[in-house]
């Protein structure tokens, strides 16, 4: 039960949108899919739903290929938001599920239970129109997931929204995958995919920059940071062999360094030119990996 | 439940639910229902005074005579005599009476009569005055030279005048005229149901893109079957609107048909409708819709924006206008060359081969050629349109021209 994407390669014409992409997406398991504008996203999200055919490779879902036959299993939240504004939510929802196979009134049942998790009970026969845009986002999500699917792709499912309300959604998709929900989502946003996905992808014009689970990512990144607050000067580390990057804070310095190695040494240079208040080793963030990746590919 | 019946009954329902199709559908079934009782309708805003109109016989020999004769041939009138032109220009101001009629003779001794009201809008008294004139006029020639009412009656007698139709299977003159009521009703049918549904249909389509829903449909069920389920639940929301229009029709007018058959109803052919015509304007307006429905739905798909889809649909529309009005001139002469030909071109021959049967006596094998000609037609439409479809649902962009079609083609190979 897991989601292959098997070399896969898409083109329009003479520009490849999605090149080479290999990964598997374990079941039950969150998958962040990172990348700018135009990476190749959606269209990737497009051909796992079948919407759009591969040039090259395949993908399938549990061994098998994607197609309408599977579409009861699958949910989508697309990133470009689309309801119908003249229904009400509960004509809107309850036809959505039953073209995703579900029977009437399981469908209704699900949507009220939505609704109370949602706190939106009121907004059952309210046009989708008159909703403010975030709860017009959780209808949208409730589409998504109202009949139970077993592989849920959400693109961008927290822009647009208040911090509250991302708790909210970000609550109700981590219970998705504690019931054994397979999703894969793609942000912007790299501190939800850091907090919330395991494995993850960043592609770069259609190809995979990095891939694999989030610690190997960050382990195979190798540079690491290191903070520093002393009371002395700090100008020696200037030029210091093995730092990539200097960051000058108002107490001292963050640097980028290559290895751990280097910060050995410059915790040794330190410590005899005085007082050190603070010395600590950190992981890369995956806001560096992600700026390093997609901004040096830029080069 | 079938994805496809789940998309079709969705599509009836919600559109025969919307305010806009009960609003358009009462006005149009009070409209038929006031058309089909017209004159009780005119009845009863008539007052029942009567009119009174003066006379000021100058010759002095004619008022009484007059008098009878208006009084008998319009019942609503009084005439009354008026000694001089003030006396009754007064009463005319203050509408005691509405006009009068100044009666002379020129010095030929022929009878004159100039009538004078504040409006000569209303005909129905002045026409009435006139007749009542000319009695008079022929009474008094029938005694200045002598004749007999034979004689008069001889004179008065219209040439015998028939058409006969050699072609034993032809229409006869009678039939012919019944047809062409029943047949223009019928074309106004289909063209209302073509044009109205068509554009109902690309708008339609063209709201589920812009409002980004279809992403999520197309990810449930194939294009092509929801094209069709729409196309599909439209058309049984045309056909409820139709039987709903033809019925209320019919039975007011079957209500009223004993005291209108005779006058201008009967022309339209409502005593006797033949079954043959009544199955030929169900597939006609059934293919006619099928046809324009399925690129109406194709050229939805390419727009964006809802705005674009008036524009889109334009040739299209006038399409449907160029056959409308060879129909209509065809009506008078549905024998005529280009008549037949426009019968076998698809775009047109919904409306005109559908004129030509209930006119003509068509064979049978050109009535089936162009049948299966829109047949054929509407499945090669209903391939390509599918492809488009498939392709413009997943195209966004400022798109509202015909180069995209292409576009929506190349798309729909990656899909």
């Amino acid at each position: 039960m897991s989601l292959h994407i098997n070399h896969v390669t898409k083109k329009f014409g003479d520009f490849t949108a999605v090149n080479e992409l290999n990964i598997t997406i374990p079941e039950k398991q969150m998958f962040g899919l990172l990348g700018a504008n135009g990476a190749g996203k959606t269209t990737t999200f497009r051909m796992i739903l079948g919407l759009l055919t591969p040039t090259e490779g395949e993908i399938t879902w549990n061994g098998k290929g994607i197609d309408y036959s599977t579409s009861s299993i699958i949910g989508y939240l697309p990133e470009e938001r689309g309801l119908y504004p003249k229904l009400k939510v509960r004509e809107q929802l309850l036809y959505l599920a039953r073209l995703r196979g579900m029977s009437k009134n399981d469908a209704f049942t699900e949507l009220q239970h939505w609704l109370e998790r949602f706190k939106i009970p009121e907004y059952l026969d309210k046009k989708v129109e008159d909703l403010s845009k975030g709860n017009q986002q959780k209808i949208q999500l409730i589409a998504s997931v109202i009949h139970k699917p077993e592989l849920l792709i959400l693109d961008e499912p927290f822009s647009g929204l208040d911090p509250v309300n991302v708790e909210m959604l970000k609550q109700a998709v981590i219970d998705l995958r504690d019931k054994g929900t397979t999703i894969v989502f793609s942000s912007h946003r790299m501190e939800h995919v850091e907090e919330m996905c395991e494995h993850l992808c960043i592609m770069h014009r259609g190809a995979p920059v990095a891939a694999g689970k989030l610690k190997d990512i960050k382990r195979s990144f190798g540079k690491k940071n290191i903070v520093i607050k002393a009371d002395f000067n700090l100008d020696f580390l200037n030029e210091y062999p093995g730092v990539v990057k200097t960051k000058i804070t108002t107490e001292g310095r963050i640097l980028q360094i290559t290895g751990e190695d280097v910060a050995e040494k410059i915790l040794q240079d330190l410590v005899p030119r005085g007082f050190v208040r603070k010395f600590e080793l950190e992981e890369p963030s995956l806001n560096d990996i992600f700026i390093e990746k997609v901004g040096a590919a830029y080069e | 439940m079938n994805k496809f019946w789940i998309v079709f009954a969705h599509t009836y329902l919600t559109k025969i639910k919307s305010k806009s199709f009960i609003i358009t559908t009462a006005v149009m079934l009070v409209l038929i229902f006031g058309l089909s009782n017209v004159t009780k309708i005119i009845d009863y805003f008539d007052d029942n005074e009567k009119e009174k109109v003066a006379v000021i016989d100058q010759t002095g020999a004619y008022f009484e005579l007059f008098k009878n004769t208006a009084e008998t041939m319009n019942k609503e009138l009084t005439v009354q005599a008026v000694p001089n032109e003030k006396e009754a220009e007064k009463q005319v101001s203050d509408e005691e009476i509405i006009g009068y009629l100044l009666i002379s003779e020129d010095s030929n001794g022929e009878v004159k009569g100039v009538y004078k009201a504040n409006e000569i809008s209303n005909t129905e008294v002045s026409a009435g005055l006139s007749t009542t004139l000319n009695q008079l006029k022929l009474q008094k020639v029938k005694t200045e030279l002598n004749l007999t009412d034979e004689q008069i009656e001889a004179l008065n007698a219209p040439a015998v005048f028939e058409t006969v139709a050699l072609k034993e299977s032809a229409k006869t003159e009678e039939d012919l005229n019944q047809a062409r009521g029943l047949v223009y009703i019928l074309l106004f049918v289909i063209y209302f149901s073509v044009l109205m549904y068509s554009s109902m249909i690309a708008t339609e389509v063209a709201t589920e893109k812009s409002s980004r829903v279809m992403e999520i449909l197309i990810s449930s069920i194939p294009p092509i079957q929801q094209m069709f389920a729409k196309i599909l639940g439209v058309a049984l929301l045309n056909f409820t609107q139709i039987l709903l229009f033809l019925g209320l029709g019919y039975v007011s007018v079957k209500q009223n048909l004993s005291e209108l058959n005779d006058g201008f109803f009967s022309v339209f052919g409502f005593g006797s409708i033949q079954p043959s015509i009544l199955v030929y304007a169900v597939i006609f307006v059934l293919l006619g819709y099928l046809l324009y429905a399925t690129l109406a739905a194709c050229l939805g798909s390419i727009v964006s924006r809802v705005e674009d889809v008036q524009s889109m649909i334009m040739p299209m529309t006038t399409l449907i206008i160029i056959a409308f009005l060879i129909a209509m001139s065809g009506l008078s002469n549905p024998g005529a060359g280009y008549v037949t030909v426009t019968s076998f071109i698809p775009f047109f021959s919904p409306m005109i081969m559908f004129l030509r049967v209930g006119m003509l006596e068509v064979p049978f094998w050109q009535v089936l050629t162009s049948i299966l000609i829109l047949i054929g037609t509407i499945g090669l439409l209903a391939i390509i349109g599918a492809r488009i479809y498939r392709g413009g649902v997943l195209m966004y962009g400022s798109s509202k021209s015909f180069k995209d079609i292409k576009e929506a083609l190349k798309m729909s190979k990656h899909s």
